[in-house]
């Protein structure tokens, strides 16, 4: 639709009379408050919010234009499915805020404009974080880099990735190669920050601008130091970055300078400030944030003068979303190995509760999820409902009814994470949580802590490599495994591979900062904000059952010619994680503790938080690769578990004392977040569709009653994904929850998809 | 004085065997010898291990919050609980005081002298019947049906809550003249709330195999959808209530 007639909405359902909104005051009828003379989003949706606590019977199919936009973007996702996952390149274009002319799908049929680049599912090149990456994905798909844009950038212009490089140490880069830190930010956009986008259509953004210049006023400081010229310097790249955003929304025909003045307008420009930061960056996880309750106060108001009707206000959203279900990055098929199906973590958080005891459930809570019926179900966005046990119990049953229905759902808990950050946080990437506009992450992807146990027991060599990765000290050559001996060195590996993890992340953020600088997302946050470095740990289950057989049974390794143990021969029984065993899981908790303990004595860029998450996305299946036979049984090269989930086959009591194990871990000492997928046919989880939904909600209740932190929820037959690997073309909207994020099923390598299918599947008896 | 059990495994989340999530006890050893069993290492009433009424409530214990939330409880299935009630009575005594329901699953293949007093601690009895015929399901079985009869009706004389649960095995249980006899035959107990037509699956096979045993139903498919479907009609057409 033209932008210039954007005064309201022409809906197919009614033509409204002329009210002329533009001279209309964009905050009447609102609340007043501080976050009139400040930058204070959450105070103006406390203040103007309408909690609600009916059911779903409100909500309103799609429109036919919707259905028939939808449509035509169904053709574009199957192309570029059969032409491998990507459909286009520009392969000339820099991609900066205003580097491309308005793109769209079909402009008489879109509500919501603004694209990537010229066309929709064209790809952007990215280099700033690096060169390399660009060029290999070129490559990868058929297409040949510009060379001037290879040259700018190899022989002028420095990215992230060579600064990196320049500085790494020998041990890193020998910890990098061994694989016992993996999946760093060190040759991809670092993204998990979230822009406060919806601060642009609150306020507009000459009101921003005019906010970011009082602060560099803050910063004419008497002397010159590192940090003060570095927040100089960025603070006036955030400007610049608004500055750009304005022209942006210009060539779409839209002036954001004010703030938005109804519904329309206010998710335009929310969905302008989110687009303007997918142009400027390729983000490993580029998060939307909390924008469901803060539009819907525009909606609440706008259908009280009469001026929307239900069906024009879930158009609005259904429109938005299919703009956020179009978000692309070129990226290399290795990348794609480590983080598979082409995930963006575009992530909604949805729900949860105020401080003062309110839901924050609105009808716009409902009217996102309900897009999961009106489009289908989706990978994107990274729909993420923050539940808490005072969620109204319609909203609560909804949402067990969409997740038996679309598997796309996550959840996490609010009850454990309102009273750490608030009731206005975010969910960077998959489970990390951050205060909207006030709080950032480095992103610091894993460590393999089943690998660090073989160190431990081999001296520091890799036991597939043979490389002396840790400096040198003497293995164990005991007959069997000894355990007070295992946990003494496995305690130094450790020391060692805190140390040497957050001084690769310390570079690896300097460099970021410096090379490939997240303006336009930096310019939505305040002023003075905290980082976290966000550490995280990949394969515990192992570890810990390793640990188990090494305490309860007995471990004798299997040594090679050159005295590397490389398998382990167990002699009787011992207690495994997931059968909410104390005996077991309470190693879990210990070892949990015991790293981030290790991580806290890290001296990090910027004085950054050490956190830690227990979380692997896709890459359980990558690490498990590049591991040998552990003590557990496990054999080299088999996945494992995802995130925070007991080794599969391993919890023999059932779905709750799984997930009661899991529940355990301690949320203070991994609070970038921990990971569960739960996977149910759908029969294992009542005898009709009433039971189901009943226990799915009593489960979740229980499980986030019991401090649990997150759970993937995935309802499916087995049969079914067995059918769809077979034949893809039938299930292009099968949409799977792996760990934090959700994915086409059809996308996943073969690979991985064997993984998912052989994990725990809940059966029933 | 505590008693103690023989009990195969537990199960957290069971979800069909009575309402809500309950927590499901197998118990060790059972009377039948039925060809399709899919817990073939439930039958020796020597296997298992032993465990205490304690012990068992402790460990529900850490589920309450599940089982309470979900309206769900304890069920005790086997194995045959009914070959150990003076446990399952002990237990469920106790789990009635932790505010949850009970249900035994049951062949009802039992003297009604020794289940009495279990019954009166046990919300809802899950009845499992094999075959309405004497000899067939003396075939597929290894007992008779005389006892299971007198079980039910004796249930109907205290007003016990009863699901039944038939198992449609194809070629086996799935003749329409039996399957009319059957529901002719449940349409006069009244404390019947629900009859469970389920599919006969071959999950339980490996159990034979791995105990050193032939599956006696090898080869025998699993029932189409529309199997389940006619026979379902037979039920309805009779009026019972379906789930």
């Amino acid at each position: 639709m033209n932008a210039m007639d954007s005064g309201y909405i022409k809906g197919e359902t009614g033509n409204k009379e002329g009210v002329d909104i533009y001279i209309m005051n964009p905050w009447r009828n609102f609340t007043e408050g501080y976050w009139q003379s400040e930058i204070d989003v959450r105070e103006f949706i406390q203040l103007n919010y309408s909690p609600y606590e009916g059911d779903e019977s409100f909500l309103a199919g799609p429109t036919r234009r919707t259905k028939k936009l939808w449509d035509k973007t169904t053709v574009l996702l199957e192309e570029e499915n059969k032409k491998g996952g990507t459909l286009n390149i520009d392969t000339s274009t820099v991609s900066t805020i205003t580097s491309h002319g308005p793109g769209y799908i079909d402009k008489d049929l879109e509500v919501i404009v603004g694209l990537q680049t010229d066309e929709p599912l064209k790809r952007a090149i990215m280099p700033f974080g690096g060169i390399r990456m660009v060029k290999n994905a070129c490559d990868a798909y058929g297409y040949k880099l510009d060379p001037e844009v290879e040259k700018i950038f190899t022989e002028y212009r420095k990215t992230h990735n060579q600064g990196v490089f320049d500085a790494y140490t020998p041990e890193i880069r020998r910890a990098r190669k061994a694989g016992i830190i993996t999946g760093l930010p060190d040759a991809y956009g670092r993204g998990r920050i979230i822009g406060d986008y919806r601060r642009v259509a609150l306020y507009g953004v000459d009101r921003l601008i005019q906010e970011k210049k009082r602060q560099l006023g803050l910063l004419e400081t008497a002397w010159m130091e590192d940090e003060i010229i570095r927040q100089r310097e960025e603070t006036t790249e955030q400007i610049k970055a608004l500055e750009a955003l304005k022209e942006m929304a210009g060539s779409y025909g839209f002036d954001i300078s004010h703030p938005a003045k109804n519904a329309y307008e206010a998710v335009q420009w929310t969905y302008f400030a989110f687009l303007g930061a997918v142009k400027e960056q390729n983000g490993a996880a580029m998060s939307l944030g909390r924008v469901s309750t803060f539009l819907d106060i525009y909606i609440e108001r706008d259908l009280a003068e009469g001026t929307l009707t239900e069906t024009e206000a879930q158009e609005l959203i259904d429109h938005f979303v299919i703009k956020l279900r179009l978000v692309r990055f070129l990226r290399t098929p290795e990348y794609n190995e480590l983080f598979s199906g082409d995930p963006t973590w575009v992530t909604e958080a949805i729900g949860g509760m105020t401080l003062d005891g309110r839901t924050l459930v609105t009808k716009t809570s409902f009217r996102f999820l309900h897009t999961l019926t009106n489009l289908g179900p989706a990978p994107e966005p990274n729909m993420t409902v923050l539940w808490s046990l005072a969620l109204p119990e319609n909203f609560k049953k909804y949402c067990a009814r969409m997740s038996i229905a679309t598997s796309s759902i996550q959840y996490e808990n609010d009850d454990i994470m309102r009273p750490m950050w608030g009731d206005d946080y975010s969910i960077a990437c998959c489970v990390s949580a951050m205060r909207t506009g006030k709080q950032m992450q480095f992103f610091g992807a894993r460590a393999n802590l089943a690998k660090a146990l073989l160190y431990a027991i081999n001296g520091g060599r890799d036991e597939q490599l043979g490389l002396q990765v840790t400096p040198h000290f003497a293995p164990i050559t005991s007959e069997y495994l000894d355990f007070d001996e295992v946990m003494e060195k496995f305690d130094e590996v450790m020391e060692w591979l805190a140390r040497t993890y957050i001084n690769a992340l310390n570079i690896i953020h300097y460099m970021h900062d410096k090379y490939c600088y997240e303006a336009l997302e930096m310019a939505l946050h305040d002023m003075d904000i905290l980082r976290t470095m966000a550490c995280g740990i990949a394969g515990l289950s192992v570890v810990v059952d390793s640990l188990s057989a090494i305490k309860y049974a007995r471990v004798k390794p299997i040594r090679n010619e050159i005295g590397l143990a490389v398998d382990f021969e167990i002699e009787g029984d011992f207690p495994m994680f997931g059968n909410n065993d104390e005996m077991v899981d309470d190693l879990a908790t210990f070892l949990v503790e015991s790293f981030m303990r290790k991580l806290r004595k890290q001296k990090t860029y910027r004085n950054s938080k050490p956190t830690l998450s227990i979380l692997t996305i896709t890459s359980n299946v990558v690490y498990g690769k590049k591991t040998g036979n552990t003590p557990d049984g496990r054999k080299a090269g088999d996945p494992f578990a995802p995130g925070a989930n007991p080794m599969h086959g391993r919890d023999k009591k059932g779905a709750i004392a799984s997930l009661s194990s899991v529940a355990k871990l301690p949320y203070r000492y991994a609070e970038d977040g921990i990971s569960y997928t739960f996977s149910i046919v759908p029969k294992a989880l009542g005898r009709d569709k009433e039971a189901r939904v009943n226990n799915l909600v009593a489960m979740m209740d229980g499980y986030f009653h019991k401090k649990g932190h997150h759970m993937n929820v995935n309802v499916f037959e087995r049969e079914t994904l067995l059918d769809a690997m077979e034949h893809p073309e039938k299930y292009p909207q099968l949409t799977i929850r792996v760990s934090g994020y959700a994915v086409n099923f059809i996308k996943l390598t073969r690979e991985q998809q064997e993984d998912v299918i052989k994990r725990t599947f809940f059966e029933g008896i | 004085m505590d008693i103690k059990g023989r009990i195969h495994s537990v199960e957290t989340m069971g979800t069909v065997d009575g309402p809500g999530i309950r927590y499901v006890i197998f118990m060790q050893g059972c009377p039948l010898r039925c060809i399709y069993c899919h817990n073939r290492d439930s039958w020796d009433p020597r296997g298992g291990r032993e465990i205490t009424v304690d012990e068992l409530v402790e460990d529900i214990n850490k589920y309450l919050v599940f089982i309470k939330g979900s309206g769900g409880g304890v069920t005790a299935t086997g194995g045959e609980p009914l070959m150990q009630p003076e446990f399952v009575r002990e237990l469920f005594i106790k789990v009635r005081a932790m505010g949850l329901n009970t249900a035994v699953d049951t062949s009802g293949f039992i003297d009604i002298d020794r289940a009495e007093k279990l019954l009166e601690v046990t919300d809802l009895v899950l009845l499992s019947i094999k075959h309405v015929v004497e000899e067939r399901h003396r075939e597929i079985t290894g007992v008779g049906t005389r006892k299971i009869i007198s079980f039910l009706n004796y249930l109907r004389e205290i007003g016990k809550p009863v699901w039944i649960r038939y198992l449609i095995i194809p070629g086996y249980t799935d003749d329409p003249e039996d399957l009319n006899r059957l529901a002719l035959m449940l349409r006069d107990y009244d404390n019947i709330e629900l009859v469970d037509i389920l599919p006969y699956h071959d999950m339980g096979a490996y159990k034979w195999e791995e105990l050193g045993y032939d599956y006696p139903l090898k080869g025998v498919a699993v029932p189409t959808k529309q199997d389940m479907e006619r026979a379902k009609a037979v039920f309805r057409r009779y009026g019972l209530p379906m789930g």
